[in-house]
């Protein structure tokens, strides 16, 4: 677990550079009511011996923040957070048996009651030590739906957003967590160094993306955007390598990986394209999860030496 | 690319401490106890009494049966008792005592070492002596040798596999063996091949043996049809699916044996002690057994009488170290904790392990957070943490179609588990109660 | 707008209706004829499903009862005379009457008594660690004191007590299912006769090695010495494999046999206590059986 939260350190310290304050707040909201919660949850409505040192509430914690645009008021976080750990969590019996990720739980609901607030980003501006105070703007993701919906042309669009670059670095509106492609890229980078996680899933869901996107770009670039634009924006890299990849809630098999991260692609370009939202990824996943049990029960690993039957 | 099989496995750290330590012949012991049932297959009975005077290799207990062997005696001198003794099953056994006399050999054994090459016996003669030796798998699993080389009618067998893997950490023996008898042993390897009536055998050595690589590599250009090949270092190697899957790329299907792909694996110390029964008609009496640790003071690779307590070997290798807080019988991943110093070396006895109290205490139990690590890593393709799951709750015929019978209990699964969940354990025990299931059902 | 609500329950109650009389022709076309008597039978046993009766859960054993003829081979052990009784009763047949048992834990290897002699740290389990090995002390019949038994019982009528590692049974909620019995590698529960006041005499042991060895690796291991053999009036105690063993049927419950045995391996629950004899100084086993009555 303490893994994961390294592998995190990267986005944090660019989110801090360009939201400031807020970043830390956020955070520290998030981290420390997660930790809170499933101690008091544990202590005295489960009765059970606290574990909060396992690191898995602090990991919810930060990707929840993540999930969030820095400016959210602290009572949002705090009931974000009760919901992740509560709901999400501790209501199906704690850590190893939520079937959903209690981070996208959290997010989710959230999104759902305070969309305002939700999806009110500040604009970057490098580190200010205002908090709420800071300039709000939309996502390029935003833009984008917004644009295509009015009728534009997505390269008339274009220009009124962040080039692909600074997406890359970062340098755009957003939730803190989903800004920096680089950041994340490195914190993936981190987690197959120490044999956290494997390939399969954050690549099988960017791939998916990647290709379905491109499908749609090549059939009409006018009114499609490219498939870069789709993976450095939004929380699409945030979720494959931290929130698909999480254990409790992904299937077990390589095989089962593999349909597991395409699902998610493919329903992410769906919502994208198709939906009301500008954004699917966290939907994506959360119907996926659902899906996991099922993945488990029926796509098996090969095993060594297995007959046919057939 | 080195070869390797292909699914799950594991790499821990080696620490093999004692592999640059020859082989020393161990003191004889005061006392021997022999347990009667040291190989798979029916005890062998006894045909010797209290009383009764033995010489090294006469034979003090007879085979019950196809699947079974004979056992003899490692030492001259007097039977004191035939008596239930703690061995290394954790329980009382029957074994054979024998209070040790001066080393009067049986005549017939041939004590000269010069190097016997050919190969005079026909292959019904090879196995019949290779029966009468007594000699059964000496990587651990200790099956009658002889029953591996009698291939049943319709079945053909072309090529033989020699397991010289050791891919248990710190054990040493089998390494040893390859530097120290390679000439003896290469014999061995053709006396089996001529047994089979097969043209080539394969020899298959993890690559962190390269001293013994390329011992044997210059060896084999005088023996026709044995090659040597090295192999990437993974756990559980060793195991005889995956060495075939390895070396020659066929996979044993699921309740199968060896045979039905037309392979058989011997053991390197087998392969020896097929020499040694053949060309100098000595039966399997003793064996070389590792002693090593991390606290040990002299990590070494001993020549053991079959029945010698494991205190003697501990004794020789510079007593028990202080921080001991457990004693492994085998490796550290198949090996299984021993509850008393007292118990013998037996045929199937590749080494002992003392390891330090801080190294020894299983990781604390949480709950599984599903991370697949155990699904990654079992070389069988099979699901631990369902299997596990499964024995816990007794659904037993989940647990069969669940493919626990698969299981070669390696480890991998437990040793990975972040969890510290103690996996192996629960699926053993369910692949125990799916056996009797299977049994009675016949 | 209360238009849009009468037309919602119109139309929901339509809807239920159809389900209603689809329901009702589908459950008269796929009737399966079951004897009614299964249900009556059902209703007087115990619902508390525990198999104790060899038949999976209450439902199959009230079938087996009503398709055997002869049900004096079947037994509810929970239920016990009352229920069968009963269930004879509804079906006209004949049942006897059966004595209540209860189960008995037959080791008192607590730690005092036993020395551990390694430390096992495994899954605990007694099963494991029976098929790992003889157990942390040196007599490999004993109890591993890991609680098989009590995760089993249905009816929390056995618990762990920490100071002796060995487990409880409370007889008032034993119902003798002998889920425990079955759960039990080493075969260290029996069920016995359950006699008045739920007086107990048995040796409470299962040590079968020599005399020698059972009383090196346990202090109150029998030994076979046949002591209790020779006063037993009534022929009740045999011994095999240098364990004596008591006929809960044969035994009249003297109490001799608990004063002769060398080890303190028989013991006496639910007695009244003795007269202490001044020739005899055992006010030590008097202090033992004291603890067990209150535990009882």
């Amino acid at each position: 677990m303490f893994d994961v939260v390294i592998a995190m350190l990267p986005v944090l310290a660019i989110s801090i550079y360009f939201f400031g304050m807020g970043a830390i707040i956020v955070t520290l909201t998030a981290v420390v009511s997660c930790l809170a919660f499933e101690w008091l949850i544990q202590k005295y409505m489960l009765k059970q011996e606290p574990s909060i040192t396992d690191g898995s509430a602090l990991v919810t914690g930060i990707l929840l923040a993540f999930n969030m645009p820095t400016n959210l008021p602290i009572g949002i976080i705090i009931i974000g957070s009760l919901v992740a750990i509560g709901v999400g969590k501790m209501s199906f019996g704690g850590l190893g048996n939520n079937p959903f990720n209690p981070a996208l739980v959290g997010r989710v609901f959230l999104l759902i009651s305070f969309p305002v607030q939700m999806t009110s980003w500040p604009v970057p501006t490098g580190f200010s030590n205002s908090y709420t105070d800071a300039v709000t703007g939309a996502t390029p993701l935003g833009v984008m739906k917004e644009g295509i919906g009015a009728g534009e042309s997505v390269s008339a669009i274009m220009d009124k957003i962040p080039s692909h670059m600074e997406m890359f670095y970062g340098h755009m509106g957003g939730s803190m967590g989903e800004i920096a492609a680089v950041a994340l890229l490195l914190g993936f980078a981190y987690l197959l160094i120490r044999k956290v996680i494997t390939w399969h899933i954050p690549i099988s869901i960017i791939a998916t993306i990647a290709i379905f996107t491109g499908i749609l770009w090549m059939v009409n670039p006018e009114a499609n955007a490219d498939p870069l634009f789709h993976l450095l924006t939004g929380g699409i890299l945030l979720g494959a390598i931290f929130m698909a990849t999480d254990y409790v809630t992904s299937p077990m098999s390589i095989k089962g990986m593999w349909v597991y991260g395409i699902g998610i692609g493919v329903i992410t370009v769906l919502i994208r394209v198709f939906g009301a939202y500008p954004e699917g990824v966290s939907f994506a996943i959360l119907i996926m999860n659902a899906f996991v049990p099922l993945i488990n029960m029926y796509i098996k690993p090969k095993r060594f030496g297995e007959i046919k039957n057939d | 690319m080195l070869k390797t099989f292909p699914k799950g496995g594991v790499h821990p750290a080696e620490d093999k401490y004692s592999a640059n330590n020859a082989i020393e012949t161990l003191p004889l012991p005061k006392t021997v106890s022999i347990p009667i049932a040291q190989h798979i297959g029916a005890p062998s009975k006894p045909v010797v009494n209290k009383g009764d005077k033995v010489k090294v290799g006469d034979k003090i207990a007879e085979s019950a049966g196809f699947v079974s062997a004979n056992i003899h005696s490692s030492v001259s001198g007097i039977v004191v008792k035939v008596d239930n003794v703690m061995d290394s099953t954790g329980y009382k056994r029957p074994c054979v005592v024998i209070d040790v006399e001066g080393d009067e050999w049986n005549e017939s054994i041939d004590r000269s070492t010069d190097l016997k090459k050919e190969i005079s016996l026909t292959d019904k003669e090879i196995i019949n002596k290779i029966n009468e030796s007594g000699i059964v798998g000496l990587g651990g699993a200790t099956f009658p040798s002889h029953v591996k080389l009698s291939v049943p009618a319709g079945k053909r067998i072309d090529v033989l596999i020699i397991n010289g893997v050791e891919c248990e950490p710190y054990l040493t023996s089998d390494h040893r063996l390859m530097l120290e008898k390679a000439e003896e042993m290469l014999v061995g390897i053709q006396i089996l091949m001529k047994a089979l009536g097969v043209n080539s055998a394969l020899i298959g050595i993890e690559n962190n043996k390269p001293d013994a690589i390329s011992h044997l590599d210059t060896l084999v250009k005088d023996y026709p049809g044995i090659k040597v090949h090295a192999l990437k270092v993974q756990y559980p190697q060793g195991g005889e699916k995956q060495l075939i899957k390895a070396l020659i790329n066929r996979e044993v299907p699921s309740g199968a044996l060896p045979l039905d792909v037309g392979a058989v694996v011997h053991n390197v110390g087998t392969a020896l002690a097929v020499y040694e029964a053949v060309q100098k008609n000595k039966p399997l009496f003793e064996r070389v057994v590792t002693l090593t640790g991390k606290s040990v003071t002299k990590p070494s690779n001993f020549m053991v009488r079959i029945g010698t307590p494991v205190t003697d070997l501990v004794e020789a290798a510079g007593g028990l170290p202080e921080d001991t807080g457990k004693i492994i019988n085998g490796g550290p991943m198949m090996g299984k904790a021993v509850n008393s110093l007292e118990i013998p070396v037996v045929k199937g006895t590749s080494g002992i392990l003392i390891m330090p109290a801080d190294l020894s205490k299983r990781k604390k139990e949480s709950d599984c957070i599903r991370c697949a690590k155990c699904v990654s890593v079992c070389p069988q393709g099979l699901e631990p943490y369902l299997l596990n799951k499964l024995a816990l709750l007794e659904k037993n015929d989940k647990l069969e179609t669940g493919g626990v019978m698969d299981c070669i209990e390696c480890g991998s699964c437990s040793y990975t588990c972040p969890a510290g969940l103690p996996l192996l354990d629960y699926i053993r025990l369910g692949k125990s109660r799916v056996s009797q299931i299977i049994r009675s059902r016949k | 707008m209360s238009s849009i609500i009468l037309f919602t329950i119109i139309s929901l109650s339509a809807i239920g209706a159809i389900a209603a009389i689809i329901l009702y022709f589908a459950a008269q076309k796929f009737k399966v004829f079951e004897d009614p008597r299964i249900d009556q039978v059902e209703e007087n046993l115990p619902a508390a499903n525990c198999g104790g009766c060899g038949y999976p859960g209450c439902r199959g054993f009230a079938e087996a009862l009503v398709k055997s003829d002869d049900i004096s081979d079947l037994y509810c052990p929970v239920g016990g005379n009352d229920t069968m009784s009963k269930v004879a009763e509804i079906l006209g047949k004949a049942v006897e009457a059966k004595d209540p048992l209860v189960a008995v834990i037959r080791c008192s290897g607590s730690p005092e008594h036993r020395k551990r002699e390694n430390s096992y740290d495994g899954a605990s389990t007694c099963v494991i660690v029976s098929a790992l090995y003889s157990g942390e002390t040196a007599c490999q019949y004993g109890c591993h004191g890991l609680g098989d038994c009590v995760d089993v019982c249905d009816f929390e009528a056995i618990y762990m007590d920490k100071e002796t590692d060995l487990p409880v049974v409370i007889d008032d909620n034993c119902t003798a299912c002998g889920a425990c019995v079955k759960a039990c590698p080493n075969d260290i529960i029996e069920l016995r006769k359950k006699n008045k006041k739920d007086r107990k005499i048995f040796v409470s042991c299962v040590n079968m090695d020599k005399g020698g060895i059972a009383k090196k690796a346990c202090d109150v291991a029998c030994i076979g010495c046949k002591a209790c053999v020779k006063v037993c009036a009534y022929d009740a105690i045999i011994v095999e494999n240098f364990l004596a063993y008591i006929d809960p049927v044969k035994c009249k419950l003297c109490r001799k046999c608990v004063e002769v045995c060398p080890t303190n391996s028989i013991l006496e629950i639910n007695f009244p206590p003795r007269k202490v004899k001044p020739a005899q100084p055992e006010g030590e086993k008097e202090n033992d059986n004291n603890i067990i009555n209150q535990e009882g």
